[in-house]
């Protein structure tokens, strides 16, 4: 059954026919044409979908569109509008990171919800957060120079 | 394209620039479908002296990417080249994708309009630069017309040209259409590499910026107004077709639209990929499996050493191989590689709309023109009606050089009334992939005065490029199989390499990031390490002494070595391998520093690059593609392999195709060295050196000598014996 479902995204309320069961991921894609968010997996493998909840980073490859009613969802569209988000937009960029870019999305949201809880991560913080996400291109070392630049306040 | 549309490109153009620079193939507008058609290369009312350059009256200087971005910065390399030439203003530049159009736009090396083998800048070094030291000069013939001075007498910098003697100058939009009757100067001079103001200087890529925010949009990300969304199965056994469906629970789905059955493979259409990818999850398919049901990795296997023991076709012979390995001790080896999947993060996809007299593609491929051949062949076409978008690609490493993925997609398409957005599931893209082929490489050696005194090497395996560029395969020898076999580094007086062309039976096999030079690096160099502990040296020493006529090599050899504190003291069961590589028209040397503990599990401690790539147009990028190849290999070494059971791909997703993620990631340094020498390829080399120089580490901390990969963790446990 499809059912009128109503989000909060990205501080706009956005209102839809879904099935309850549908991944949060196919929403913002197929139906609110939101495509900064990618598909990798399906299976919460590659973080490729990463988006917030709440501020937490979770992959929405895997959410169901009916438990997150209610809840505060922020996308790679929007998460500059944060000071984490931005520190780590322009962190990203200063330190060249991104090769094909098709993984960066969910590394760059799983990074500033990484700073939000731990303003100043060290290199086992940085594995805890980050290992979730798969970058085919391999660009980690710089992922890691990023975040801690990032951290630094260089914004 | 609507007014509105046109509207919009035009603010967006004008608060692009604004803002430095601005990437033409998109139009992040908010709430707005993605870009469904590519901008058009328009060209009237501009200089548009050649297929890459045109040059509006505003002065907007429009580049056209004859090489597809797949994250390796050709874009900003290829915008490089041509404005170092050109003396365009940097800030003035937009880019555009090159549509299909192999006469215009094929790579000079494979004639083919194809994007990969790492020869971007190498293919088009000459004719980029020639494209803007010619349409500089025709703009200052117009300017010094304009003047009535000698255009000698000019200079240019960044997009205007300048007749100092007066004070004059005038903008290259201002001279757009005087330039535009200029006639073409013949045996145009290229600038001396001295006087290069871009060429050299570490630019930030254009392409990143959008990369950051969700605004770029690759292939997947194409949104054509009322289209439908779509998933596949293929038989899960490599040849096989479809017998029956029962699609009954599937047309119960929520959203489900159509189920499209044909000879080989099964969609389901609908209004989300969720639907669709619950639709095909509700079919019942009975396959009609084929010959390779009973096809299995043992089988195939025991094929390519059987094969592998047979005589090759000669591929290179110098000095006499025969009285060379009869004299003193012959030593032997034989190395293994596995089956590969890509595995790009974006899967595959195609968005097409196909209509009586025509079809429209919206995808990102690696191979525009033979993309648009093959749809127009699916679609039953003239060619000239197929009309290929290219988009950014997210990955490519050779998976995006074959068509299937838009074939598949058109012949869905012929049956959907409407455009449909064809996605794969990871599963289907691990599973029906066009595989890095197995090699089996053997080798004979004798060594003499501490040097290798003969080498006698054979590769088995597939010939990819009797498939992929048939002409290119000529007298049984494939040239990709052979490369940097036939070229190794070292100086060895009797040495003979032979190629067997081995097709595994029932598997598609294609180009994999590195291509043969990953197989062959890997064999030459372990092998090389072998021979070093045979002769009693220190395997930095050993490769030493066999360069003396080859300063390119010692020299970043020699750097590595110093960079990667060669030689000293490292903890129990952890040690340095070091990797030479002729491969892609660079001088490589790696060093991997590497700890095995006691059941036999690695830990990477650290990676040191010395590139020598002649000239370095973008140096950041060469470095960054270094980090990436050597993690790109390193993850193979530890984790690559494709095995099949029953004919089928025994992998499915990244929880049994594993990669490594940031935390195994090691430190890694790459130093580029200064060269004036033309440029090198670059994109794949970290990739062919992380695993040789892996290897030779886990060889130096255990003593144990792999001779397959992916690296079985068993051999290396503490207790077992070299």
């Amino acid at each position: 059954m499809h059912m009128a479902t109503t989000l909060t995204i990205n501080g706009e309320t956005k209102s839809f026919d879904a099935p309850p069961d549908m991944p949060l991921l196919w929403v913002l894609r197929d139906i609110l044409g939101m495509t900064g968010t990618k598909f990798g997996c399906g299976i919460a493998q590659c973080g490729a979908c990463t988006v917030h909840v709440d501020g937490k980073a979770v992959r929405s490859c895997v959410l169901p569109v009916s438990s997150v009613a209610n809840r505060a969802i922020t996308t790679i569209e929007h998460v500059g509008s944060t000071p984490a988000g931005a520190k780590v937009q322009k962190a990203w960029l200063d330190a060249e990171v991104v090769q094909c870019g098709y993984c960066q999305s969910g590394q760059i949201m799983a990074a500033a919800a990484l700073l939000a809880a731990t303003p100043n991560p060290d290199d086992s913080d940085i594995d805890a957060a980050m290992a979730g996400n798969i970058c085919r291109c391999g660009t980690y070392v710089r992922i890691r120079e990023a975040i801690k630049h990032a951290a630094n306040g260089q914004s | 394209m609507n007014a509105q549309n046109n509207v919009s490109r035009r603010a967006l153009l004008t608060g692009g620039l604004a803002s430095g620079f601005l990437l033409a193939f998109h139009l992040p507008l908010r709430a707005a479908p993605n870009e469904p058609v590519q901008p058009e290369d328009k060209t009237d009312g501009k200089f548009a002296p050649n297929a890459f350059i045109r040059i509006d009256p505003e002065g907007l200087t429009t580049l056209v990417m004859p090489q597809v971005e797949m994250g390796q910065g050709i874009y900003t390399a290829v915008s490089m080249i041509l404005a170092e030439e050109l003396d365009a203003d940097w800030s003035k530049v937009q880019l555009l994708h090159a549509p299909a159009n192999e006469k215009l736009y094929g790579n000079p090396i494979f004639i083919i309009q194809a994007t990969g083998g790492s020869t971007s800048v190498r293919a088009f070094w000459k004719p980029l630069r020639e494209a803007g030291a010619s349409a500089r000069a025709m703009l200052v013939q117009a300017a010094a017309a304009q003047w009535n001075v000698d255009p000698s007498s000019c200079t240019t910098s960044k997009g205007a040209v300048t007749h100092k003697a007066s004070g004059r100058t005038l903008a290259y939009g201002a001279l757009a259409a005087a330039a535009s009757s200029q006639t073409p100067p013949k045996d145009v001079p290229l600038k001396d590499p001295k006087d290069f103001v871009y060429i050299g200087q570490p630019f930030k890529r254009l392409d990143t910026p959008d990369k950051v925010n969700g605004k770029a949009v690759y292939g997947i990300d194409a949104i054509v107004p009322d289209m439908k969304f779509a998933t596949l199965a293929q038989c899960p056994v490599f040849g096989g077709k479809v017998g029956k469906v029962d699609d009954r629970a599937a047309k119960k789905i929520p959203g489900v639209r159509q189920i499209v059955v044909l000879d080989d493979l099964v969609a389901v259409v609908g209004d989300h990929m969720w639907a669709a990818k619950k639709g095909l999850d509700a079919l019942d398919i009975e396959w009609n499996e084929g010959p390779n049901a009973k096809l299995n990795s043992k089988a195939i296997w025991d094929d390519l050493r059987a094969a592998s023991a047979k005589d090759g076709v000669v591929a290179k012979s110098t000095g006499d191989i025969t009285k060379g390995l009869a004299s003193g001790e012959k030593f032997e080896a034989s190395f293994e590689l596995p089956f590969l999947a890509h595995a790009t993060m974006e899967p595959l996809n195609a968005t097409v709309h196909c209509k009586p007299d025509s079809c429209d593609i919206w995808t990102g491929t690696q191979i525009m023109a033979r993309v648009q051949s093959e749809a127009a062949k699916a679609a039953g076409l003239p060619v000239e009606k197929v009309t290929v978008n290219q988009h950014l690609l997210g990955g490519g490493f050779g998976r995006k050089l074959e068509p299937d993925m838009v074939v598949a997609a058109v012949r869905i398409a012929k049956q959907v009334d409407g455009p449909v957005k064809v996605v794969w599931t990871r599963e289907e893209d691990i599973q029906h992939d066009v595989y890095r082929p197995v090699y089996r490489d053997t080798i004979a050696a004798t060594l003499s005065g501490g040097k290798i005194a003969s080498w006698k090497y054979k590769i088995a395996g597939a010939a990819i490029i009797a498939r992929w560029l048939p002409p290119a395969f000529q007298k049984g020898v494939d040239i990709d199989a052979v490369d940097s076999a036939t070229d190794v580094p070292y100086e060895i007086p009797n040495f003979h390499v032979e190629y067997v062309r081995a097709e595994p039976p029932g598997i598609p096999t294609g180009f994999w990031r590195g291509v043969g030079p990953n197989n062959n690096v890997f064999a030459v160099e372990c092998f090389i390490d072998e021979l070093a502990r045979k002769a009693g040296k220190d395997p930095v020493e050993f490769r030493r002494g066999m360069l003396a006529n080859q300063p390119r090599f010692l020299s970043v050899l020699n750097l590595a070595a110093e960079k990667a504190n060669w030689g000293q003291p490292l903890p129990a069961r952890a040690g340095r391998g070091v990797c030479l590589q002729p491969s892609f028209g660079s001088f490589i040397a790696t060093v991997v520093e590497a700890e095995v503990d006691e059941q036999g599990e690695i830990n990477l401690r650290r990676a040191t690059s010395v590139v020598d790539t002649g000239i370095a147009v973008n140096p950041d990028t060469i470095v960054a593609q270094v980090e990436g190849g050597l993690i790109f290999g390193l993850t193979a070494a530890l984790y690559g392999e494709i095995t099949i059971d029953k004919g089928r791909v025994q992998q499915s997703n990244f929880n049994d195709y594993r990669m490594l993620r940031i935390n195994q990631t090691p430190k890694i340094e790459v130093h580029v060295v200064k060269s004036g020498e033309a440029p090198g390829g670059i994109g794949e080399t970290g990739t062919t050196a992380g695993p040789p120089a892996l290897r030779n580490a886990i060889y130096a901390a255990t003593g144990v000598a792999l001779r397959r990969l992916p690296i079985d963790r068993k051999l290396l446990a503490a207790g077992k014996k070299a």
